[in-house]
């Protein structure tokens, strides 16, 4: 290699190293005005969930380091006009070293592969959260293109806007009375979907109080993208004095209002309804099972 | 009146035709297109030469250029697809609705992932299969030379299906893998799916034979000695993907059927109720959509595992683990597929498993990326255009990977599922991997094709701005979806902050649109200048496989004397100890050219349309036809004609 080519690459690089290096500081300033939502948790299973996002990457770094110096080195290294480097064009194997790149990554992934299985069965969205406080119950159906929440406890039911005490666990029972949708709240925790005929389950906490963003992360049809909805953590007492609110709306959710309800709309504003059938959601549940009148309970 | 002209057009009507001002856009583009190819094509006389020498041929490397051919026009199409959903998510923040309906996005994303999958990535492997395989064995010919012509007319008229959809009616808004309800008569009662399945069960059909055409032809027809361990790494990656085609193919036919069952017919397969279920065509279809990712990946690992050795000049590194690696892939990749969809609530068991079984995959992964810097270790590197496309395969990749492992992970999958985080990470592996692969693989073997190579000079360039600008195209989407961004959104609130991502993703994927016109303008420079680059040897790399024994371009026999092979990298130790026996030619049979591949395509394809539009008269001449047109192909006893020892010498006296 000539030193001219030698100064021509030590420019490029240093151009690129450079633009690299500007990249990342105008993204870290960018980004520090911004909700990073999945790495800002607000509850304890989001905070699990962005630690374990920490936690892969950087074990996965033990191999992507050496990986990335090795290429770079063997690459500069044993390049064509190199003519000082050993080449040996007949050297294909060696033992020790296969031994070493399936066996190095086997660990990592036996390391990995048991934090995979408690923390599934830790994080799993359906066990139920431990705390002092009593738990709410919070009915989840999507529509098209629309979130109806249903609070029986209450009574009440909510549409595009879901307000819950803070330090409370949150059961929410999921299901869909139209296309596939999944229900996630990045803030809280990790998504589920909602589905025609089941009823999946989440169970969440919010550590204080906030606002959050919710929306659909499944695409279901022309009305997707505004299947946003607020999510508001609160104190109990203005959560009751929410409840109390809704309680007054002059809106009923009933057979008939819900039929006109689960036509298609889009970007629906906040609704509210001060009462609802009590078994309106296990009704859509059921609606499409093949003979719901003729399962006995233990089949449910 | 209006019975008669349902019987006729079924439920095609004029309405079909009407379309807005950026679809008659791509309508028009479309026909000048074809209308200037037809002009020239009568404006030079070559209709004749076109059907003789290329459209009846049977000859895997003419297959194989017309599936590239196939697949670079598909790259443009679903490349203007990606621009525009770029350009719709980088406009359309806060009170500016950028430029497409809700409907009109979808559509446009349902058919770049449909085309890119299918139509390009599924068309440059079978075609880099047509090309080298039977070479790298020392063949003359696939097992089965007609299901092979066969194979690439259905291929071809699924590809046409899809585009006839942006011109009569228009195309699925579902997403790439049409879950239901949302694909089913009630949410998408249009034609859109049903061009959907039919274009992906022609073009699937095709592949699923073409699967089982070349692994037969791995597994019957290697040059004599070439036992398996004796293989080139490209023919054993390829007989790894194959395997999967041929068990992973059916089970994306049947789906597809059974959709089209509940569509047409008013079934229940996958509609909650009368006993369906959506959640088993979610598992039916990942059970396909999995092992289809390795089908993709896998020969492109094969094409880095020749580059690397040949532009090392040194033997493959760790050749039986590279083996055991493919076939360790192969098994595991079909023991996968849950995790696309941890967030259905399956349990944690089930979860885990399919989680851990997931980050198994990238030990071998990672096997083979150690085995090619070996290979590279105490080799002597010679830098070009492959080998670049290899270099940034292995920085993006590895990336990709790890992306992927987090995801592994069901908590973690929980947070970035359906995110542009999971949009960047498949895109790495298929951008880095599979494309990266087949741009390496293409200029690698083209000069055996053509007879002259590609120039380096635009290729580097191209590979330059890929590289750019796939780094600034999908880093804001990594980004994105730790932002809380979900995919196939075509509108979003101006609060979230994301815009200045979305501009930079642009602004990559305007940087990638230059790299594609660096490939075309390689293509035109090259051609141009041929002669001062052409192969002379037929050994332009200093190859090291049986492809390079044979003069470039390779004649339509490949061998005049078909080849014996006693070692691995067999040419390169015929060309240390030269041997200088005359040749003894003996008389070659060859298939004979046939259109009867293209007539069963064409009727495949009208039987397609039919069922699209409920045509019911034109789908049982559509089916009539093909079933008639296999009848005559049995029944016809004269498909082989014989080159004569004394024509071969004259031919390769001659070149």
């Amino acid at each position: 290699m000539s030193k001219q080519q030698k100064t021509g690459l030590k420019f490029r690089l240093t151009v690129g190293i450079g633009l690299v290096g500007l990249g990342t500081v105008l993204t870290g300033l960018y980004l520090r005005h911004t909700n990073i939502v999945v790495l800002n948790p607000k509850g304890p299973l989001a905070r699990q969930e962005r630690n374990l996002i920490i936690f892969a990457a950087l074990l996965s770094l033990v191999v992507v380091i050496p990986v990335f110096i090795m290429t770079i080195t063997i690459a500069w290294r044993y390049r064509e006009s190199n003519k000082a480097a050993r080449y040996q064009p007949d050297w294909d194997h060696s033992r020790l070293a296969e031994s070493l790149w399936w066996g190095i990554p086997s660990l990592l992934i036996l390391i990995l592969g048991i934090v995979t299985w408690n923390s599934s069965h830790s994080l799993d969205p359906y066990r139920p959260l431990r705390s002092p406080n009593p738990p709410l119950t919070i009915q989840v159906i999507a529509l098209d293109w629309k979130w109806l929440f249903i609070y029986p406890q209450q009574g009440i039911a909510s549409l595009n806007y879901l307000q819950f005490p803070e330090q409370t666990p949150i059961n929410f029972e999921v299901t869909s009375d139209a296309t596939m949708n999944s229900f996630w709240i990045p803030q809280l925790s990790g998504q589920i979907y909602a589905m025609n005929g089941m009823s999946s389950q989440l169970h969440l906490l919010a550590d204080g109080q906030g606002t959050y963003q919710g929306r659909s992360a499944n695409i279901s049809g022309e009305g997707f993208a505004g299947m946003n909805f607020a999510v508001h953590s609160s104190t109990m007492s203005d959560f009751n004095n929410w409840v109390r609110k809704v309680k007054q709306s002059p809106n009923h959710l009933d057979a008939v209002s819900y039929a006109k309800l689960s036509e298609p709309s889009q970007n629906s504003p906040i609704t509210y309804y001060s009462a609802t059938d009590n078994y309106l959601y296990d009704k859509i549940v059921l609606k499409s099972a093949p003979d719901a009148n003729n399962l006995s309970t233990s089949q449910l | 009146m209006m019975l008669f002209a349902n019987l006729l057009w079924g439920r095609l009507t004029l309405n079909a035709f009407q379309h807005d001002p950026i679809e008659m856009g791509g309508v028009v583009s479309m026909v000048i297109a074809i209308a200037a190819i037809v002009v020239a094509l009568f404006y030079f006389k070559r209709w004749g030469w076109l059907w003789r020498e290329w459209l009846t041929s049977l000859d895997p490397k003419k297959i194989g250029v017309m599936y590239i051919i196939v697949a670079i026009v598909m790259l443009l199409r679903a490349g203007v697809d990606a621009a525009m959903i770029r350009a719709q998510q980088a406009l359309s923040s806060g009170a500016n609705h950028g430029f497409l309906t809700s409907d009109h996005f979808q559509q446009i994303f349902t058919a770049h992932g449909t085309i890119m999958i299918f139509f390009v990535a599924m068309g440059l492997m079978f075609g880099l299969i047509n090309l080298v395989v039977p070479l790298q064995l020392g063949a003359r010919d696939v097992a089965f030379p007609f299901l092979n012509a066969t194979s690439f007319w259905l291929y071809a008229a699924g590809a046409v299906l899809v585009n006839v959809s942006l011109v009569v009616g228009k195309f699925a808004a579902t997403g790439w893998l049409a879950y239901p309800p949302l694909s089913e008569l009630r949410y998408s009662p249009g034609v859109g799916v049903d061009y959907w399945i039919w274009s992906l069960q022609i073009a699937g059909i095709g592949s699923l034979l073409s699967g089982v055409n070349f692994f037969a032809t791995i597994i019957k027809l290697r040059a004599k000695g070439m036992t398996l361990m004796k293989m080139p790494m490209f023919c054993w990656s390829v007989l790894g993907a194959l395997t999967l085609v041929v068990f992973a193919f059916p089970i994306l036919t049947v789906t597809l059927t059974l959709l089209a069952l509940d569509r047409s017919l008013g079934m229940h397969f996958f509609t909650a109720g009368a006993g369906g279920n959506a959640m088993m065509y979610v598992n039916l279809i990942w059970a396909w959509g999995h092992p289809e990712v390795y089908i993709l990946i896998l020969p492109a690992f094969g094409v880095f595992s020749e580059v690397v050795a040949t532009f090392s000049r040194k033997r493959l590194f760790g050749y039986t683990s590279m083996v055991w690696a493919i076939w360790a892939i192969v098994a595991l990749s079909f023991i996968v597929w849950l995790h696309h969809f941890f967030t259905m609530g399956a349990g944690a068991d089930v979860n885990a498993f399919f989680g851990i079984m997931t980050m198994i995959i990238a030990i071998p992964t990672g096997v083979k990326i150690f085995n090619w810097l070996f290979t590279m270790y105490r080799g002597r590197i010679w830098f070009a255009s492959p080998m670049l496309w290899f270099m940034g395969f292995v920085f993006l990749f590895t990336l990709g990977g790890v992306a992927g492992v987090m995801m592994g992970m069901p908590p973690v999958d929980f947070q970035l599922h359906n995110s542009l985080f999971l949009v960047a990470h498949f895109h790495t592996m298929i951008v880095s991997g599979v494309l990266f692969g087949y741009f390496a693989g293409l200029t690698y073997w083209f000069p055996k094709i053509f007879g002259f190579k590609l120039n380096e000079r635009p290729g580097k360039y191209a590979f330059w701005c890929w590289s750019i600008g796939f780094v600034l195209a999908f880093t804001p989407l990594y980004i994105l979806g730790f932002l809380g961004a979900t995919r196939r959104l075509d509108h979003y609130s101006a609060s979230l902050g994301w815009q200045p991502l979305f501009i930079v993703a642009a602004i990559g994927g305007a940087v990638i649109a230059i790299g594609i016109g660096f490939q075309i303008l390689q293509l035109i420079v090259s051609i141009w200048q041929r002669n001062s680059n052409l192969d002379t040897t037929g050994d332009p790399w200093n190859g090291r496989t049986l492809e390079w024994s044979t003069r470039s371009p390779a004649p339509a026999y490949n061998f005049a004397v078909l080849p014996e092979v006693a070692e691995r990298d067999a040419f390169w130790i015929a060309k240390k100890t030269k041997k200088t026996d005359r040749p003894a030619y003996a008389d070659i049979v060859m298939p004979k050219n046939t259109s009867l591949g293209i007539v069963i395509a064409a009727f495949a394809f009208l039987f397609s349309f039919a069922v699209v539009w409920h045509i019911l008269w034109l789908g049982v001449v559509g089916l009539i036809g093909v079933v008639t047109t296999i009848i005559l192909r049995i029944s016809d006893d004269e498909t082989e004609y014989t080159i004569k020892a004394s024509e071969i010498a004259k031919m390769e006296a001659e070149s």
